[in-house]
């Protein structure tokens, strides 16, 4: 059932230039795949290891500078640039990560908004390497040059489309392949019962620096992807929003299972826009409240966990007993 | 000789809930640490897995100092604890919980993880092979795939058992293991602590139930006002004056 979900997804997505003929609803798509990788990265912490961080939106953004400067500043190779928007968020996520030690919950929380604001001022008064508030405009794009041949310029949308759907599917690919292991079980005992965790000998300091990390490098490499797509970085990649929006979708997608961010990046891309389509803006911001509050309301696992909990229930319904 | 505990002291501002107590708990036996509530018997057991420090005092296990060691370095050298009060992973299946508690006995780390599918699938087959062997042992094959959550309570101490078990413990430590269990529930206790001790691993248990522990232990430390009243075998603890002073009052002392 869910492996018949997964490719019959993938089939839509891989398609999706196909039928999806104009370039704002295919812009969209790419917003709702580069949102994917945010809630995919997000999920690792909050979904697994328990801990929310307010403050992902740091990371995205350093991922986003990185890139940025490297390539305008240094005129550094795109490709490059996309590397060092995982490194360096990385190396961010390991700086949190110990400090952490033993905060955890609330004080999880407050240390991430406060990292998130640091980053944030810094991008605004740091005129002379960030540019400050009118940021870095020509960023470049991602080419692909094969040897001998005349460089591919990925700058379509359609073109780019794909370089975001493989990024989803890496992302996806390496929660899945931590999540399936002794390491994604070592990160769900923190979220269960961190005193439990320790007395079977799970290190959990190691644990959150290690989610920390591939957590922080999954954002950037998503902030790495939104800079060579708008072509332009500017402080505003820190907005708190960006953050909040990480958060609806992990939370309404289905916390701690591999699924439930990608189905609420989606939804929760496109609907805004549908809505904005659909009504005039007092609306749509209002409808979106409803919405939102609809599906925590029903579905207060998320929606992946609901849907797959109807498997059993039809079963059941539809089995003489 | 497993376990050497030496002049532990944990103080609490004025108030010393142990008091310089020094035991050992030797290789193979079934030890168990009675005293009234409130004797130091939890803060003992908190200080040797690394859960508390001491104000003062060493612990050694096979001779290395561990005093002051975080937990899971402690429980990597063979010394697992369980909890007086309940814990398991609670949204995990039975077999999840015992999955989590192997993780000791897994190598895989996240660029295995990342870059080697079919070792994490070999160690994936070990495991889950493992973790049935251990819930079979305690008894909740039935339940294998049940929340822990939703388990009986008696179950969940089941659990919580099988949780330390898969950890590969040689000293075992158990707090309260049968507290708040039904009669039946405690003789099944009492006979899977045999089964463990067969097997090699030493049990070291605080528990209230005197005729469990009369029944199943070697020796028998005794902890009053966080200073060790006794030390002997069951039988001689129990006639011992001090102790019955302690259980019972000193009135009882000036009749008996």
């Amino acid at each position: 059932m869910s492996r018949l979900a997964l490719w019959l997804g993938l089939a839509v997505a891989a398609t999706a230039p196909a039928w999806v003929w104009n370039p704002y609803h295919l812009h969209t798509l790419i917003m709702a795949g580069i949102f994917a990788v945010l809630a995919l990265s997000l999920n690792l912490l909050l979904g697994y290891t328990g801990q929310l961080s307010l403050g992902h939106a740091a990371f995205f953004g350093i991922g986003a500078y990185a890139t940025g400067l490297l390539t305008v500043k240094l005129e550094w190779s795109a490709w490059i640039g996309l590397l060092a928007a995982i490194v360096l968020p990385g190396v961010a996520g390991y700086v949190i990560g110990r400090l952490a030690l033993k905060l955890r919950g609330a004080y999880f929380v407050l240390l991430t908004i406060s990292f998130a604001g640091c980053v944030s001022l810094v991008s605004v008064n740091w005129m002379d390497l960030t540019n400050g508030p009118l940021g870095l405009p020509g960023v470049p794009p991602l080419e692909i040059a094969l040897l001998g041949l005349p460089a591919l310029s990925l700058r379509s949308k359609t073109a780019f489309y794909y370089v975001v759907l493989v990024a989803v599917a890496l992302s996806y690919l390496v929660c899945v392949a931590l999540i399936r292991s002794r390491v994604g079980r070592a990160l769900v005992a923190l979220r269960e019962n961190e005193t439990l965790a320790a007395s079977v000998g799970i290190d959990g300091t190691h644990y959150l620096v290690l989610a920390a990390v591939v957590s922080a490098a999954m954002a950037g490499f998503g902030g790495g992807l939104y800079a060579h797509y708008t072509r332009f970085v500017s402080p505003e990649v820190f907005l708190f929003t960006y953050t909040v929006t990480m958060v609806i979708m992990v939370v309404a997608g289905g916390k701690g299972t591999l699924a439930g961010p990608i189905v609420g990046a989606v939804l929760f891309t496109v609907l805004p826009e549908a809505l904005r389509a659909a009504t005039s803006w007092q609306w749509q911001m209002l409808l979106y409240g409803i919405l939102l509050v609809g599906v925590l309301f029903f579905m207060p696992e998320g929606i992946v966990p609901a849907l797959r909990g109807l498997g059993p229930a039809a079963r059941r319904r539809w089995s003489p007993s | 000789m497993t376990l050497e505990a030496h002049d532990l002291t944990v103080r609490f501002g004025g108030v010393a809930a142990l008091a310089g107590v020094s035991f050992t708990v030797a290789a193979g036996t079934v030890t168990s640490l009675i005293g009234p509530n409130g004797a130091g018997k939890t803060t003992a057991f908190n200080v040797i897995t690394g859960f508390q420090r001491p104000t003062q005092g060493t612990v050694r296990h096979d001779g290395q100092p561990i005093t002051g060691w975080r937990p899971h370095r402690i429980a990597a050298r063979g010394l697992v604890r369980t909890f007086q009060k309940t814990s398991v992973f609670p949204g995990l299946s039975v077999r999840e919980n015992v999955l989590t508690g192997l993780h000791l006995r897994g190598r895989v780390g996240v660029a295995a993880a990342l870059l080697t599918r079919g070792r994490v699938r070999a160690e994936e087959r070990r495991l889950e092979a493992e973790a049935e062997r251990v819930i079979d042992f305690v008894g909740l094959g039935s339940r294998r795939a049940e929340a822990a959550s939703g388990l009986s309570y008696g179950d969940q101490r089941l659990l919580e058992l099988a949780v330390a078990l898969a950890a590969q413990p040689r000293l075992l430590m158990l707090d309260e293991p049968a507290s708040g269990m039904s009669a039946s529930e405690k003789v099944t206790v009492a006979a899977l602590i045999g089964r463990i001790r067969e097997q090699g691993i030493t049990v070291f248990l605080v528990e209230h139930d005197m005729r469990l522990v009369m029944g199943i232990s070697d020796r028998v430390l005794v902890l009053n006002y966080g200073r060790l009243i006794a030390d002997g075998d069951p039988a001689s603890v129990q006639r011992d004056p001090e102790v019955v002073r302690a259980y019972l009052g000193s009135g009882a002392h000036a009749h008996a």
